[in-house]
């Protein structure tokens, strides 16, 4: 199971939170600021996994994250998940962020969390991976985003009629 | 109607949307609360419009505010609002709002029960998926039960995308209404066959899932799971199915030889395409001989990859069931301990664990003290230590060949910094020194060295987790006395003052083993035809023990005042030229036998005999007050080894054997039977089946000159080699009598150690640690700080010394009280419970105390820092009890025990004779203090003595160690300012120099060429300071880095005054 997927830029801003188990707010922002500052200090050229200790509940979670650029990507799983399938998963998500945006960049991140939801809505459900294949995610993205156009047009036909 | 509409999409365009709020965010970095919280006044106008349009835009702007840890509980209901629009964009921003915020504990939850019904059944796909999607955050036992029948049939639904979800929901479904596992359970085991890939990694995660709970229920489905690994391409489906079988073949031995075949073929598929990586997983899974004994030299192919943490997480995995295979890659392993990366070095260790063998114990044990000295971290360096221990005691210290070299290892220890397992340290030191006879020489005169060295265990209130070994060395001393070179010394050591400040059940400790010193001594010296020796020793015994006798501690006051009676009678026998040695060792003789923990049930009950019957009823309150004493001492009670009288009838005598064993079954000291322990219970049935462990030990045969560890891993390889030579020798002519040859390796058992005497232990630790000064006993030098001057003070007039305090380092610390964990029972509790004096001071021109400090930043903690005053009493009569305050201020706090009003003083845990001198502790968030002295003997008169500390920059800096390569980067990075300093006619030399300024300073030296030096400090705010000093004849040049220029300014003009001092 995966329990939390969370994504921050260099500073520790979050960009995008996703907790698979509920916790308060406060605690959300605890766990934000531990998680980045775990994953900051480490070198660039150490492995991506990190025993999460007291972070989120107990020794059976590991931390699996990856740095593209600006942005930290961070899972943090439990000893059902395999490591590398967790890398690979994180790998898919940036390609798919990077399909569905076109050059996705960080301000991207910033200004359509909702969109990076939705996206991540279509691979991850409830803790659980939903689907790996990129272009399954893509066409069920692509599909939901053409409906809402069509409701768009459809409420603007609406309104001047 | 439309009219509206219209009006309403117009208002729309003058509201922000989610783009515009998150651009204002950045608009608005000083004052980003505040702007927040006007945005949050809009929303709330917004989603109290009719415009479903508007509602959904206000609840997606939440989304954003609750990521930035805002809560947005209060719009609940708005977003069951949004959640049940009929449009879809509308419906999965409320879904997505729901998934975010709503939990368990949310009551408008079971207001959705229908709306999530009715989305369902929705004849579009994508509400279906988006409320599948929101359902699985926030699924409730409520939710789960009247939703599982609808969920079960979507999960036959035509469309993949829907059967995808419903399957994977299900789990959580079964999480939360376990009721619906069993009729959905079929259909569950349907979609492993599903046609769609993505619904068969769904069934085939949710199974994984589920037997990972529970494997057993489901190890009928292994043969359709061995087709699915056989067929499947998938990557995560084969990784989900691989970790699934992990858990079966547990279950299922015949799985596991079933598995071989397949497993390897896949490994070779995997591994020559791509996915390399995959591999450690598969080995850690499944574990058969055969399959990890193939896979092995994948793994070792790993290292090359980036993956080494993989490869450690199989091998660990690997170890536990087949160690040897992992042994022969030790040194791969331990190339890992260097690993710049710490997930690598934890993994690395938790290997070292089950590689260890006899032979390479010492090597790897020698690498990691290595480490040890080098880990920055405490954290990392608490979990080397007990890595440490953890290997060398594993099943009954089996690995250990040489107890000496893992006494002093142990010794060595004992000198980090800050470590918080003091206290397994010192039950390492017993366990050995208990169980191990042979070692007892050797242990004994270390730990007397320790005692002797006390100080420098206990001077540095950063170090109070570690004076927990001198518990065990204060036991171990007394305990086995007769080994010991120089009694009178070590008894000497342990009544020293100062020893007052340690927590209250090592003084307990301390008391008793005096006592049992007491009477090893006083064989020694009475067999002297001078009898004034002895009666020295108890004239010294009288002169120390009062101290205790008033100590805080009811323990210690209780052993205390016990044993002063015992020697003062004693030495009245004395005087009277009685011989009564014999009797005092009587007190303590008999030996200890560790027992093994359960020998107790192997003892039957005898007859009659009913073990949960009361004996006295108990009383109606527990009275369990008093935690401190540990049951630890129940075992020094004195001992007589008396006859047993044969005329107590049988009853009666199982009676007190059984009470006995239930008191040596509890006690801690009793751990393995041993056969001289046979012996004593030879009536009793049974007893032959308790396990004894025979230790198996060897020794050197050579006296070690210095104790550092290395060098038994030298001795131990010669004498190796002596033993193999001999070995052979005694092989060929065995070989002619026809024997085997296979004998242990060394025979020369036990007795051999007793002869040994351990010649030059006792300059050891001095010898090792001659560059750490002693902080108590160098702050007594006068110029340090103030002295007060007794002729000065007159009656009725406070004395009153002001000095100026130094503002720079006065920023605002935390108000509250840090709980600085003070296991000194004997300080804190004396405030509790005695009374504080709180009587108007009577002056009383008299020898005044003499006080000098050391003031220092707490590693621990920040925001304190910790002040060590030292109380001199120069008058002739006795002071009874001190008590030590400080006026709180705005800036600084004195650190009171809990419960303890703002104005009461602490009291001063030790009693002062006259002209004797002792020192405490305190931890202090900076300011003023005022010490009370109620000195009391004949007139009860209390003085009160003013004074203020100088607090100095420098008071704030931690000495702490750097390396240079970190040195090097930290002045690389560029954010240190730069000043410099030139000092004139400094004519000492440059050793001495270095010396000052690391111990008036608080610096440590990084690196030292001839005649250059770079030092490293750091405040407790995590300022670094670097200083670069150069001397070229009597000028010295201070070059000095620091990120914060007035404390770098401040630094500097102190090191310049304290060397102009001079």
């Amino acid at each position: 199971m995966i329990k939390a997927i969370l994504i921050f830029n260099n500073h520790g801003k979050p960009r995008l939170s996703k907790f698979y188990e509920h916790y308060n707010e406060d605690t959300e922002q605890q766990i934000i600021r531990e998680t980045f500052h775990l994953v900051s200090k480490r070198d660039e050229n150490v492995c991506n996994f990190l025993e999460g200790g007291m972070l989120i509940g107990g020794s059976d979670y590991k931390l699996i994250y990856r740095h593209y650029a600006t942005l930290y990507f961070v899972f943090c799983v439990d000893s059902s998940e395999s490591e590398l399938g967790i890398l690979d998963l994180i790998q898919v998500f940036v390609e798919t962020l990077d399909k569905c945006f076109e050059n996705v960049c960080e301000l991207d991140l910033i200004f359509h969390v909702d969109k990076v939801h939705n996206i991540l809505a279509e691979m991850v459900m409830g803790g659980m991976v939903l689907e790996t294949n990129m272009n399954e995610i893509i066409t069920q993205v692509d599909a939901q985003n053409k409906m809402e156009k069509s409701e768009v047009s459809l409420t603007l036909f609406d309104i001047y009629s | 109607m439309a009219l509206k509409i219209v009006k309403g999409s117009i208002d729309r365009m003058f509201d922000k949307n989610l783009q515009d709020l998150v651009r204002g965010i950045r608009n608005h970095k000083e004052d980003e609360a505040k702007y927040i919280s006007t945005c949050i006044d809009e929303i709330k106008q917004e989603l109290k419009q009719d415009n479903i349009a508007v509602k959904a835009n206000a609840v997606c702007k939440l989304t954003y505010l609750q990521m930035l840890g805002y809560d947005v509980s209060w719009a609940a209901f708005n977003i069951v609002e949004v959640m049940s629009s009929s449009k879809f964009t509308y419906k999965r921003i409320g879904y997505l709002a729901a998934s975010q915020c709503f939990h368990e504990s949310t009551d408008v939850i079971m207001l959705t029960t229908n709306q999530i019904r009715k989305d369902l059944s929705s004849p579009n796909q994508y509400d279906t998926g988006v409320a599948l999607t929101g359902l699985s955050c926030f699924v409730t036992p409520d939710l789960a039960r009247d939703l599982a029948n609808d969920i079960m049939t979507l999960m036959s639904h035509t469309k993949p995308y829907i059967r995808k979800k419903a399957v994977l929901i299900m789990y959580k479904v079964f999480l939360k209404y376990p009721e619906s596992l069993r009729p959905a359970f079929p259909r569950l085991k349907e979609k492993l066959e599903d046609p769609d890939p993505g619904v068969q990694s769904a069934a085939v995660n949710v199974i994984c899932e589920l037997a990972r709970r529970n494997p057993k229920n489901y190890l009928s489905l292994a043969p359709l799971f061995f087709k699915l690994m056989t067929s499947s391409t998938n990557n995560w489906v084969l990784i989900k199915i691989i970790k699934l079988f992990g858990a079966l073949t547990p279950l299922e031995p015949r799985l596991g030889k079933k598995l071989i075949e397949p497993l390897t073929n896949l490994i070779h598929r995997i591994m020559s395409a791509d996915r390399s990586v995959y591999i450690p997983f598969l080995v850690a899974r499944v574990r058969t001989k055969g399959e990890s004994m193939s896979v092995l030299k994948y793994v070792k192919a790993m290292f090359v990859f980036v993956v080494k943490y993989l490869g450690l997480l199989a091998m660990s995995k690997i170890l536990k069931t087949h160690p040897k295979s992992v042994q022969s890659h030790k040194d791969l392993i331990l190339q890992c301990l260097d690993d710049k990366d710490e997930s690598i070095r934890l993994r690395a260790l938790d290997l070292l664990y089950g590689m260890v063998s006899k032979k390479n114990l010492m090597e790897i044990v020698k690498k990691l003290m290595l480490h040890v000295d080098k880990a920055e971290g405490t954290t990392y360096r608490d979990e080397l230590l007990t890595k440490i221990i953890d290997i060398c005691s594993q099943s009954n210290y089996q690995y250990i060949t040489n107890f000496e070299w893992y006494i002093s290892i142990l010794v060595e220890l004992t000198r980090l910094e800050g470590t918080r397992h003091g206290h397994l340290i010192a039950s390492q030191m017993l366990d050995v020194a208990i169980r191990v006879k042979a070692i007892r020489v050797f242990a004994v005169a270390q730990m007397a060295t320790l005692l002797d060295n006390a100080h420098l265990l206990t001077g540095n209130v950063q170090r109070k987790g570690i004076c927990e070994v001198l518990y065990a060395a204060a036991w171990i001393c007394g305990e086995f006395s007769e080994h010991l070179d120089n009694p009178t010394q070590t008894l000497e050591a342990m009544l020293r003052p100062k020893v007052a400040t340690l927590p209250g059940h090592i003084q307990a400790v301390y008391v008793q083993n005096a006592a049992k010193l007491f009477a090893t001594v006083l064989k020694s010296q009475e067999g002297n035809t001078d009898s004034t020796a002895a009666q020295e020793t108890s004239q010294l015994m009288i002169d120390r023990l009062p101290l205790f006798v008033q100590s805080a501690n009811l323990e210690v006051q209780e052993r205390a005042s016990c044993i002063l009676q015992l020697v003062k009678y004693i030495q009245k026998l004395q005087q009277k030229d009685v011989e009564i040695a014999e009797e005092v060792i009587a007190l303590f003789a008999g030996e200890l036998n560790p027992v093994a923990p359960k020998a107790q049930k192997k003892v039957p009950v005898p007859e009659g005999l009913d073990l949960d019957a009361w004996i006295n009823e108990p009383p109606s309150e527990s009275e369990s007050e008093d935690e401190q004493p540990r049951a630890i001492f129940a075992k020094e009670e004195p001992k007589h080894s008396r006859p047993r009288h044969t005329e107590v009838d049988e009853k009666e005598l199982a009676k007190r054997r059984e009470a006995r064993k239930q008191e040596q079954a509890n006690n801690p000291f009793y751990i393995k039977s041993s056969p001289s322990s046979q012996k004593v219970y030879q009536e009793a049935p049974g007893v032959e089946h308790i396990p004894v462990v025979q230790i198996d030990l060897s020794v050197p045969l050579k006296v070690p000159g210095l104790p550092m560890s290395d060098q038994y891993v030298k001795l131990e390889e010669e004498r190796r080699q002596k033993d193999r030579a001999d070995k052979k020798k005694k092989e060929k002519k065995k070989r002619k009598e026809k024997r085997s040859g296979r004998g242990k390796r060394h025979d020369s058992g036990p007795e051999s150690e007793e002869d040994i005497t351990p010649a030059h232990m006792v300059d050891i630790v001095t010898e090792e640690m001659p560059e750490v000064p002693s902080r108590i006993s160098n702050t007594i030098s006068p110029s340090t700080l103030w002295v007060f001057d007794d002729k000065k003070s007159s009656k009725h007039k406070k004395k009153k010394q002001k000095k100026e305090k130094e503002e720079k380092e006065k920023k605002k610390k935390k108000k509250h009280h840090h709980h600085h964990h003070h296991s000194d029972g004997g300080g804190e509790e004396s405030v509790q419970n005695g009374t504080v004096e709180e009587e108007e001071p009577l002056p009383v021109s008299r020898d005044g105390p003499d006080q000098v400090n050391d003031i220092q930043g707490n590693l621990q903690d920040g925001s304190q820092v910790v002040v060590s005053v030292i109380f001199e009493n120069k008058c002739d009569s006795f002071l009874k009890s001190m008590e030590f305050n400080v006026l709180d201020s705005l800036n600084s706090k004195l650190q009171r025990p809990e419960g303890s009003g703002p104005h009461d003083g602490l009291t001063v845990p030790f009693q002062l004779p006259p002209g004797q001198s002792n020192v405490c502790l305190f931890v202090i968030h900076y300011l003023l203090f005022v010490v009370v002295f109620p000195q009391n003997e004949d007139s009860s008169t209390h003085e009160k003595l003013d004074f203020k500390l100088h607090f100095t920059c420098t008071s704030y800096l931690i000495s702490t160690p750097c390396y240079s390569d970190a040195f090097a980067k930290l002045l690389e990075s560029g954010d240190l300012k730069c000043s410099s300093v030139k000092l004139e006619g400094v004519v000492m030399p440059f050793h001495h120099l270095l010396a000052r300024i690391c111990f008036r300073h608080h610096f440590s030296v990084v690196e030292r060429i001839d005649s250059c030096a770079s030092m490293y400090s750091r405040s407790i705010q995590d300022h670094h300071v670097c200083l670069l000093v150069k001397t070229s004849g009597q000028t010295v040049s201070i070059d000095a880095k620091c990120d914060e220029p007035t404390l770098l300014g401040n630094v500097l003009d102190e090191i310049k005054q304290t060397f102009s001092q001079c």
